[in-house]
């Protein structure tokens, strides 16, 4: 058994990520939000019958998921909390496909939202693992910065990749973003020399090549593929998925420069029996420039080491030769907190929707979506196409 | 800056009864790592049972404190308000000759003279009156 065609995202909204909250709450995002995924599929609210959320960052607490269905009235027959930090709303997909395939419920509500900003950060983190707290902390590894740093500093040792590759990055994910009027960061284009001029954070990675904390959320509703044949839009079916995961700190990994976004990527194309060839875009969960070329590396999509070649030789923006982020990605988007991965997802199906208006990718029928968690922690691949 | 220090104590370690052994030979000097003695993996951090074979047949040994730099980050910025007075700072992971790594700082070598794989020496840094922090310096 396999839930390849099983289930399909059929509806979705997304928030215009903001700087701050603006008296808007995490709780309040996500009804929002809910409200206009379940209009944008065409159903009631009282269709909803499953829901799966992410604790935001900014209200970070226990008993989230029951939080989560009081302030909106639910009555879910299914419901739960994915915690795989930025890989939490590509591991909703699967699993809501997985409750409805088991009988569970019928139509499950995904949704996060978060008030995140680097102040918040600092005066009241969440709180991590107290391994972390104990061995990382003390030392100043501390937030993602440190550990996606060590990262591509050995990634640059062991396959001498540039800082210019790495920085094309950001600049096609600009493009992408300028063609998306939702970016927090869409104004205008930036160069490999911006990038590389911009203020050194960690060396060796700039701030434009690290992601901006924002308040925002998006939604998206998963239904059986019978039930989705019904949809106001072209259903997005769920073809393959995979997760792996073996360390938390990037201390602890097996190693640092293969991630576990391989495993992850295996798994997702082999349930749905496709070939890296017929992907039409990519939208891999970006905190970092360089997480985007390892996942492009450990995808399959070029060979190990070759990722700054890769991006160097192609054309990462919509209209290009392979489309990477189309949506700008966090780089350009902004990174709404927990709220950051479901761009990723929401992107990939609005593609897949043909809804893409500017930045549509010319008869984009197979995509690939990746989450990432923690410091390449938590990984969960997906495929999703327009054909059960 | 110092004010944003005085406001944010620097993170130190909150030791466990599992973990202390380790803190307290660091206060001493010494650099123990646990051993399993069922399959002979070396288990950094400290941990109740084996992460390899479930054993919890696990005994403290001292090791070389000798290692190589597996890779590091100069911060430019601090990546925690308490750390504002140590920049710059550099982050790095040691893989210590005997396997395990650790998160570390490198002491006594200016940023630009870093290069990854370079080999390292253990070097104890007493913060306070109780706490050893496990850093390193260039061989």
């Amino acid at each position: 058994m396999s839930l390849r065609g099983k289930a399909a995202i059929t509806g979705y909204a997304e928030m215009a990520p903001q700087k701050r909250p603006e008296g808007k709450t995490s709780l309040g995002i996500m009804a929002e939000m809910a409200r206009e995924a379940i209009a944008d599929a065409g159903l009631e609210k009282s269709e909803i019958d499953g829901l799966l959320t992410a604790c935001s960052l900014s209200d970070f607490s226990m008993l989230w998921p029951s939080a989560v269905v009081e302030y909106l009235h639910l009555k879910p027959r299914y419901f739960d909390q994915v915690e795989l930090g930025g890989a939490s709303s590509a591991g909703m997909v699967w699993r809501a496909a997985a409750a409805i395939e088991a009988g569970m419920c019928n139509t499950v509500l995904c949704v996060v939202g978060d008030t995140w900003d680097s102040r918040l950060f600092m005066a009241k983190p969440p709180p991590f693992p107290a391994t972390e707290a104990e061995f990382d902390a003390p030392y100043g590894m501390v937030g993602a910065n440190p550990g996606y740093a060590l990262i591509a500093q050995r990634h640059m040792h062991e396959f001498g990749t540039t800082p210019e590759q790495l920085a094309k990055v950001a600049v096609d994910q600009r493009t992408n973003g300028c063609a998306n009027p939702q970016a927090l960061f869409g104004d205008k284009r930036i160069t490999i020399d911006d990038v590389l001029s911009s203020r050194m954070i960690a060396e060796p990675l700039h701030l434009l090549e690290i992601v901006s904390p924002a308040t925002g959320g998006g939604a998206f509703i998963v239904t059986s593929a019978d039930r989705a044949r019904h949809s106001p839009n072209r259903p997005v079916y769920l073809l393959g998925a995979g997760e792996a995961g073996e360390h938390s700190s990037i201390t602890r990994a097996p190693n640092m420069t293969h991630s576990l976004v391989k495993p992850a990527a295996d798994h997702a194309f082999a349930m749905a029996g496709v070939s890296r060839e017929q992907i039409d875009f990519i939208q891999p969960y970006d905190c970092y420039t360089i997480t985007v070329l390892v996942t492009i590396e450990d995808a399959g999509f070029c060979a190990k080491g070759a990722g700054g070649r890769f991006i160097e030789e192609h054309d990462l923006t919509w209209s290009g030769d392979f489309p990477c982020n189309t949506h700008g990605g966090q780089l350009s988007f902004g990174q709404p907190g927990m709220a950051g991965g479901m761009s990723h997802v929401i992107e990939g199906v609005r593609q897949l929707m043909d809804r893409g208006g500017e930045r549509q990718v010319d008869g984009a029928t197979i995509g690939y979506v990746n989450g990432n968690g923690g410091i390449m922690a938590e990984q969960c691949g997906l495929i999703l196409g327009v054909e059960a | 800056m110092s004010n944003q220090a005085t406001a944010f104590p620097r993170p130190v370690p909150a030791i466990t009864d599992v973990s202390r052994p380790y803190w307290q030979a660091a206060r001493e000097h010494r650099l123990e790592v646990q051993r399993c003695d069922d399959c002979n993996e070396w288990i950094f951090y400290p941990r109740q049972v084996c992460s390899e074979c479930l054993s919890s047949a696990l005994s403290w040994r001292q090791v070389s404190g000798l290692g190589t730099v597996y890779s590091y980050t100069v911060m430019h910025v601090p990546p925690h308000p308490g750390l504002a007075d140590d920049l710059p700072l550099i982050v790095a992971v040691v893989k210590l000759d005997e396997g395990p790594q650790l998160t570390t700082n490198i002491v006594g070598c200016e940023p630009e003279n870093m290069v990854v794989d370079m080999p390292v020496t253990v070097y104890f840094d007493d913060i306070d009156e109780s706490i050893t922090l496990v850093k390193f310096k260039p061989l």
